[in-house]
């Protein structure tokens, strides 16, 4: 192992003694973040599976469930996530190009907005709860028709929005992490892989939303239930 | 553990470069890691085991004499989850692979080490909570947890079971995520895909499935989870949901689930058969692409477990050829084992017993898969014993044969030592008779029409249960015996040297056991994996 950096110049302390330089490194963590990506869609996947599926078997009930949604509400969340994007894409621009401050600045950005988000779906998971529209005892779709079937269409809202929430913490999460590490100047031209592979699960749960959002609250909302 | 013989082994090695406990649990060794599922996988294997000695024990007989009628759904449901679980999915990748990948390719460890440390524990942890289950009171839903019973009826603990095999999936996914970044970034110079070993192949097949099946079991049973505890509604009729909507999800990743067991016995059982018949492979990028579409093709034949569930008659056809289909690639191996075989200078040892053991055993297996692939047969013998003799010939005559051949192929580089060649053989004999007499009988048995899953049946079925434990008995002694003489070899063994079976690939090159590191300097591949010649086969520099 020690022997190895004498014979490697390009060998910084960085890089893990199992690989050979830290372009192979870079590499190797590049490819291992679009693969646990392929994970997480097959992983949201069965979700889906299930809401077309029922979707499809249950027209009215998920066109009049889907109008108990909050548009508004939901196409301002959908914007303040999209803006987080931007700023994540912008903290690795500046981790590239090795602007310590602007890092921080706009890892603090993605941060805010990412906790915007999540506030606001907890207002709007507090809403259905008040107006019972969360599947289990209390249930009671006001005025829906097919009423029997809109539980499913709650039980995916809750399931496809949770798990896309889950993400969204475990991501808050991490760049409370990187923002310490970003502060002690761990990330600049030279390496910064952990932003660049944060960014890409970070858009990668934002697209999640991109599908969720037409899928729940757009596409039933113009249908006219008989 | 060497320090028996100071003078011989002065040379450092992983095995005892560091020591205690804690440079153990915390190593991030490739090799170490191998070392510490083989305790994990053996544990669980030896405890599947006992609920199959049980269920056995009660179908000596017609009367259910044993054990009660609930008792024995959570006997059959526990030997199924941990057996499928805890044992086959991890046995050969998350061991052999584990060790083997790296040495194969020339690396000094796996991509993520980690991450790889990491798999373990969250394999330990969702061992441990079906272990709790054990000891609360077990499960019986059978190890499918069709709904609604699992999520609606059932009287076990079926969150705490789901819970369990969804937390050791990520366990999986990992090793196959590092697999596949492993293979395709840290091979050696000259390592080209066309010279990698088959083995390495194999695991590449297998670890895109892990990749791409297991989230979906992990989701489907989440979903379950939720329905269970919260009662919101997605399979149970009752909330609206559809249960055949759960079969197919469950079928998307426990079919293709199946290849994850057999595929990395394929690579085992490759490398063996080529190195003792001393013989380049025949159709090298025939079994190299037979297990990429034995991967492919394993994705879209789930639905064949569902031709009795409601499908409609229009998807049992497509699934009915499209299942008629994945046996090309299988038999293709097949073939090119034994064209191998055909004029090399073939050694009996015990690993070259367990590989053709293997290719009997999985050709019966996956022959009586094809009767069960047809749609009308398949209404005859579903949920009957000759499907339970139909995938333990595949899981049992082909996943385990090939996991102890190749831990017995392995064992000199693992541990260092040779084992006892008179008792391994007799052993690997003993395995294969008991596993004939246990599992033949059952096919017959099914065709008669005793139905699986009951604990009582009628009394013309006796002779044929009785010979069914009669052969699990010689089965469980067969299994046994390798045990003893595995463990004595590692204080008693003689020292094996580096490459005691004069095979071509890289981890042969090294040491056994090898050094943490690998290889002292970086391999550099000129040739083929396997070249038989006089010639030396790679070029250390």
């Amino acid at each position: 192992m020690a022997s190895h950096a004498v014979e490697d110049p390009h060998v910084t302390s960085t890089v893990q003694h199992h690989f050979e330089s830290a372009d192979q490194q870079k590499d190797a963590s590049t490819i291992g973040m679009w693969v646990f990506l392929v994970t997480e869609v097959m992983f949201f996947g069965g979700l889906f599976l299930a809401y077309f599926v029922y979707r499809q078997a249950y027209p009215a009930a998920f066109a009049s469930a889907s109008n108990k949604t909050n548009l508004l509400i939901g196409a301002a969340n959908t914007t303040v996530l999209i803006c987080s994007s931007l700023t994540m894409a912008l903290a690795v621009r500046s981790a590239a190009i090795g602007k310590k401050n602007l890092i921080v600045l706009f890892l603090i950005l993605t941060l805010l907005l990412g906790g915007t988000f999540l506030g606001v779906k907890a207002y709007e998971y507090h809403d259905k709860w008040v107006h019972h529209e969360v599947p289990g005892h209390n249930f009671d779709c006001e005025g829906c028709i097919d009423a029997g079937h809109t539980p499913l269409f709650f039980a995916l809202y809750f399931g496809m929005t949770g798990l896309h929430a889950t993400h969204m913490i475990v991501g808050v999460g991490i760049i409370l992490f990187l923002i310490a590490q970003a502060r002690k100047g761990a990330y600049g031209p030279a390496w910064h892989t952990p932003v660049e592979l944060f960014g890409l699960y970070w858009h990668f749960v934002d697209i999640v939303w991109i599908f969720l959002f037409p899928l729940l609250y757009l596409i039933d909302r113009s249908a006219v239930p008989k | 553990m060497i320090t028996a013989t100071p003078p011989v082994e002065t040379k450092k090695n992983y095995l005892n470069q560091t020591e205690g406990l804690k440079s153990w649990l915390l190593t991030h060794d490739h090799k170490r890691i191998c070392i510490l599922y083989l305790l994990g996988v053996t544990f669980f294997f030896a405890l599947g085991g006992i609920f199959a000695v049980l269920i056995r024990l009660e179908l000596a007989t017609p009367a259910g004499d044993l054990v009660e009628s609930n008792t024995y759904n959570k006997l059959f449901t526990m030997h199924g989850v941990i057996m499928v679980f805890l044992f086959l999915i991890p046995s050969i990748p998350a061991v052999l692979g584990n060790f083997l990948i790296p040495l194969m390719i020339g690396a000094k460890d796996v991509a993520f080490p980690r991450v790889n440390l990491l798999s373990w524990y969250i394999y330990m942890i969702g061992g441990c909570f079906v272990l709790t289950v054990l000891f609360m009171g077990g499960v019986d839903t059978g190890w499918t947890f069709y709904t609604p019973f699992s999520s609606s009826y059932s009287n076990g603990y079926v969150i705490a079971t789901g819970l369990g095999i969804f937390i050791a999936g990520f366990s999986s996914i990992l090793t196959g995520l590092n697999f596949i970044v492993t293979i395709h970034r840290m091979r050696a110079p000259g390592l080209t895909w066309f010279r990698l070993p088959l083995f390495v192949w194999a695991h590449y097949a297998t670890s895109m499935i892990q990749v791409l099946g297991t989230p979906v079991i992990a989701v489907t049973l989440f979903l379950l989870v939720l329905e269970r505890g919260l009662h919101i509604g997605f399979f149970d009729p009752a909330y609206g949901g559809d249960p055949v909507l759960f079969q197919h999800m469950f079928w998307f990743y426990s079919h293709p689930a199946v290849y994850i067991m057999i595929l990395p016995s394929m690579g085992v059982v490759t490398e063996i058969i080529t190195t003792f018949s001393s013989k380049k492979p025949f159709g090298y990028t025939f079994i190299a692409f037979s297990s990429v579409a034995i991967a492919v093709f394993g994705f879209i034949v789930w639905g064949h477990h569902l031709f009795v569930s409601g499908q409609s008659a229009y998807a049992g056809m497509v699934f009915s050829i499209l299942s008629y289909v994945v046996a090309i690639p299988s038999a293709i191996k097949v073939f090119n084992w034994t064209a191998t075989m055909y004029k090399g200078s073939v050694r009996m040892t015990t690993p070259m017993l367990y590989a053709l053991g293997f290719i009997g055993l999985f050709t019966v297996g996956g022959l009586t898969g094809l009767f069960l692939a047809s749609l009308g047969m398949d209404v005859h013998l579903t949920d009957t014993y000759f499907v339970i003799a139909h995938f333990h010939y595949v899981m049992v005559g082909g996943a385990i044969m090939g996991f102890l051949g190749g831990i017995h192929y392995w064992w000199p580089k693992i541990f260092g030592r040779m084992y006892n060649e008179g008792w391994s053989k007799i052993s690997a004999i003993i395995i294969f008779i008991g596993f004939n007499l246990t599992f033949f009988p059952q096919f017959i048995l099914g065709y008669m029409g005793m139905p699986r899953r009951y604990h009582v049946y009628p009394p013309e079925f006796q002779v044929l249960n009785v010979l069914s434990s009669a052969g699990a008995s010689i089965l469980g002694i067969g299994y046994l015996i390798p045990f003893c003489y595995l463990l004595w070899s590692l204080k008693y063994g003689p020292i094996a040297p580096p490459n005691p079976w004069g095979a071509t690939t890289l981890e042969w090159q090294t040491s056994s056991p090898p050094p943490t590191e690998n290889f002292e300097v970086t391999p550099v591949v000129t040739q083929e994996a396997y070249t038989y010649t006089s010639e030396e086969v790679v070029h250390v520099g």
